[in-house]
């Protein structure tokens, strides 16, 4: 299905097609006062332009950046395509961060306008002010608490709107003039990238890659003006930005706004959006609810629950990728959809769910298969702030739980040696503001940029990401050695909570594995097997049976992927303590810091390779108040079966 | 605009109440009085008088001495023994100790009762939900959705009250209180129970609430950081008398208060 956009190259120009051919059709609703408000296309766009004309008569030239704190309202994005209307360039800050944060983004764009939702909103604008003395227009959008505030810099937005619908009205030329001379290779917008490794980056993007991006999706997914999106996501984070802004400015579907954080459950249910996007941390949360609940059900309701949860997980995502099933399965699964499926859809709020994404870091596959079997069709995609999020796509009956899918049209990949992935596409950014350094770096002499995911093309050529480059390693033999992706296998069975994977420039892959607490002592306590501690649980030799099997699991899985069949875990320990940042061991967003882990826990990698049976160990930890003591134990080294990659397919 | 800007006029005067329950003295010749847009911080130790004086203020209690005087609609009433419906309709709100809510009925008709005064259609108009009634309820709840907006507890409203943490329902009761767009707020231990962030929101609240609506605000807390930092003027009882009356910092610095909160040396 082709979109035709005509030779509309910017949003604004977009925004006006749709006044005209779409004018009376929702383009955006807000739930307020408890009601869904809607603001059609044609309303969408008059209140863009009257705002557009307020800046403009506010000073603000071609050029200049707008910074925009707020959650998603229209409000929010009407400001959004003021600012390119003028030729200016909008720059999403994430809400939720603290003042300090927001300075930095500020001061490098030399920002003088903003847009801010509210009094909280304005108040860290307000404390960073001394940082940032370019700042000096501040426009609030709700004006609860504003009351005493007298600063020259505020004003509402109320104001903003009223002065431009004055001067819309004196001088209608002037805004169709404004419009007419933005073309697609402007900038749109400048997105901040999170300055998890060093100061963030300001993203620079034109109106053409974000729309060619938006518009290749769209059309691979047949996404039409019917269609409609929660958003719920950050609007500073380019892949919401993209899903409700960019998307629906090319094919005139529908956003609507949340009431507040935590109305998002009931708000969807109540929208039942067609198009769908979550993290895995987010598909996380609402199974766990869902298993929780379905707990507390009747026994009538559980049965049903288990007997066709497992009809599901043997036949559902066959049916839903249109591959051949058996009568009964099919006759089963539909009564499954009846009772069970359909419901629980409806809960969820994905009834109408037609395309749904997920992204961002490695999903379990048991969680991912869970959305698919009961017919929610989640797929994976590929991309980021620099590549305008669409780079892969799964495309419908091709969707695998450990691949992110072919790229997409448009776009050129290969691996670099190292195992890089790199990219080139039209949604490429055109460079990191006032970064010439870092641009070149990201992107080289041909436009291929680097993404630093290392990874590999499976069997039917869809892109497999591994790892970070950096943290990539190889096997004496030559192996390819991903740790976060032989970590992440093992940590998405429930009795690992961590993992750390030791083999770069060793023979073999050993592993630490840390188990996890809860469900480790729930299995425990159904076995009646006593216990006095973590240390005392883990040392078990059920428990390290118990891990065996995982491990094995994932040796079973790794010996069908030929690139990496070498890979397999020889050795592990279950550690005694758990990882804690507190001790070094973990950042304080949870990550595993390999090298402190391995200079630490010395003695027991060379213990694993060395081939020994058990080690005495004693450990310093640090607990929360302070003080520190000693912990030992003897801890059992165990083997586990590895697969040779042909017998893999039998043995899984 | 400073807050003591704001403050207005006394609204509200208390002229020596006293109030017995047989022989048990519960009041004893207390005067004070309130302003408008202030905010009022009754305090005193357990037993003090307190919430007697709130209730006698409106209208639970009636003294059998003293009297009270009001300014509602620009009119001073004087009265000792009014009705507690009497006092509703002359803009006195409250909410209560222990939380006094409909633990049945969601948090939207929990609050739409807050309405109960301003509802002027008859039953059967009501019944049948025509014309007038139905524009009525749909002021209404606007009315009270803009108080749930105000109070941010969209996520709760169709949930019923007795299903809610505690902290909540007290959100939900100052809602009530508010949906009947009082101009004295009376608000017994609004903070009472509550965990350090629970506190930190509700005060917020009721600063907001004193500040947007400008509403007077008469509060009783034991909570001494919480009353120190909101409240323009605090009155301190003690065994039902008054002991002390002055801003914060003074009331503080009273020796007559530190003793009846730490108590005297009997030497």
């Amino acid at each position: 299905m082709s979109i035709d956009i005509g030779t509309h190259d910017t949003f604004p120009k977009l925004l006006q097609h749709h006044a005209l051919v779409r004018g009376a059709l929702p383009a955006i609703r807000e739930k307020d006062l408890g009601i869904w408000q809607t603001w059609t296309w044609k309303q969408f766009a008059d209140e863009a332009r009257a705002l557009a004309c307020g800046l403009a008569a506010r000073g603000f030239k071609r050029g200049e950046h707008l910074a925009l704190v707020g959650d998603n309202r229209p409000r929010l994005y009407a400001a959004m395509c003021a600012a390119q209307c003028l030729g200016g360039i909008p720059v999403p800050l994430y809400q939720d961060a603290v003042a300090a944060e927001m300075a930095f983004p500020i001061q490098n764009a030399e920002i003088a306008y903003a847009v801010a939702e509210d009094q909280e909103q304005v108040d860290k604008l307000l404390e960073i002010l001394p940082q940032c003395p370019t700042l000096e227009h501040i426009y609030y959008d709700d004006p609860r608490g504003m009351r005493h505030y007298k600063r020259p810099q505020l004003s509402s937005y109320d104001s903003l709107l009223e002065l431009g619908r004055e001067s819309l009205a004196r001088d209608p030329a002037f805004l169709e003039g404004e419009i007419a001379k933005g073309s697609g290779g402007d900038t749109a917008a400048m997105f901040f990238t999170s300055g998890t490794t060093g100061t963030p980056k300001g993203v620079v993007l034109t109106h053409a890659n974000l729309i060619d991006r938006a518009k290749v999706a769209a059309e691979l997914e047949g996404l039409n003006e019917r269609d409609v999106v929660l958003a719920y996501l950050p609007p500073a984070w380019i892949g919401q930005n993209v899903f409700s802004y960019a998307q629906p400015f090319v094919t005139g579907y529908c956003i609507c706004c949340p009431e507040a954080a935590e109305t998002v459950m009931s708000d969807m249910r109540e929208i039942g959006p067609t198009y769908y996007f979550a993290p895995p941390r987010v598909l996380e949360a609402l199974l766990t609810q869902v298993s929780i609940r379905m707990e507390d059900a009747g026994r009538m309701s559980r049965f049903f629950y288990r007997y066709f949860m497992g009809v599901a997980s043997r036949v559902g995502g066959a049916i839903l990728d249109g591959k051949p099933v058996g009568i009964i399965d099919r006759l089963l699964y539909w009564l499954g959809d009846l009772c069970t499926y359909g419901p629980l859809r409806n809960v969820l709020g994905m009834s109408r769910v037609r395309v749904a994404y997920t992204a961002g870091e490695a999903i379990g596959p048991d969680l991912f298969r869970f959305y698919r079997s009961i017919g929610i069709n989640l797929k994976q995609l590929y991309g980021s702030t620099e590549t305008s999020v669409f780079v892969c796509i799964q495309p419908d009956g091709q969707v695998k739980a450990d691949t992110v899918g072919p790229a997409v049209k448009g776009v050129e990949l290969k691996f670099t040696p190292s195992r890089e992935l790199v990219i080139r596409s039209p949604g490429l950014f055109k460079e990191y503001y006032k970064n010439p350094q870092a641009t070149m770096e990201a992107k080289d002499r041909e436009g291929w940029f680097h993404t630093g995911d290392a990874g590999y093309f499976d069997a039917d050529g869809h892109v497999k990401i591994i790892d970070r480059v950096k943290d990539v390693g190889k096997l004496s033999d030559g192996t390819l050695f991903a740790p976060k992706y032989l970590e992440n296998k093992l940590k998405f069975f429930p009795y690992i909570k961590e993992a750390v994977a030791f083999g770069d420039e060793r023979e073999r892959v050993c592993v630490f594995v840390n188990m996890d607490m809860d469900a480790v002592a729930n299995w425990a306590e159904k076995r009646n097997m006593p216990y006095s501690g973590y240390t005392d649980l883990a040392s078990r030799d059920e428990v390290g049976d118990l891990i065996r099997e995982c491990v094995e699991k994932v040796n079973a899985d790794l010996a069908a992927e030929p690139e990496i069949a070498n890979s397999q875990i020889h050795r592990f320990l279950v550690l005694h303590k758990e990882l804690d940042a507190d001790d070094g061991e973990l950042t304080r967003t949870r990550k595993v810091r390999r090298g402190a882990i391995a200079e630490k826990y010395q003695p027991l990698v060379e213990a694993l390779y060395g081939g020994k049976e058990s080690v005495h160990v004693q450990a310093q930890v640090k607990y929360e108040d302070g003080r520190t003591g000693m912990l030992s134990a003897d801890l059992k080294l165990r083997d586990a079966k590895t697969f040779p990659p042909a017998a893999a397919r039998k043995a899984a | 605009m400073s807050r003591a800007d704001q403050v207005g006029d006394v609204i509200l005067s208390v002229e020596s109440v006293s109030l017995a329950f047989g022989g048990v003295k519960a009041l004893q010749e207390v005067t004070f009085d309130v302003r408008e847009h202030e905010m009022r911080a009754i305090i005193g130790p357990n037993g003090a008088g307190k919430s007697s004086m709130l209730n006698v203020i409106n209208g639970v209690y009636h003294p059998q001495q003293g009297k009270i005087r009001l300014r509602a609609n620009g009119a001073w009433r004087e009265f000792r023994d009014m009705d507690s419906h009497e006092a509703a309709s002359l803009g006195i709100a409250r909410t209560f100790q222990n939380i006094a809510l409909f633990k049945g009925m969601t948090v939207l008709d929990n609050v739409l009762t807050g309405r109960n005064l301003k509802m002027r259609v008859s039953f059967l108009e009501q019944a049948i939900w025509v014309g007038r009634a139905r524009r009525e309820e749909l002021e209404h709840r606007r009315a009270v959705e803009e108080i749930i907006d105000f109070l941010e507890i969209q996520h709760i409203r169709k949930t019923p009250v007795g299903k809610l943490p505690y902290g909540l329902q007290k959100r939900v009761e100052l809602a009530r209180a508010l949906a009947a767009e009082p101009s004295l707020l009376l608000l017994d231990e609004p903070m009472s129970g509550m965990n350090l962030e629970e506190k930190q929101d509700m005060c917020r609240f009721v600063l907001d609430v004193n500040d947007h609506y400008g509403t007077t605000i008469v509060l009783i807390e034991h909570d001494m950081g919480v009353v120190m930092d909101i409240s323009d003027r605090v009155v301190v009882l003690d065994y039902g008398r008054k002991i002390a009356d002055g801003t914060p910092d003074q009331v503080r610095a009273n020796q007559a208060v530190i003793d009846a909160y730490l108590g005297v040396a009997h030497g």
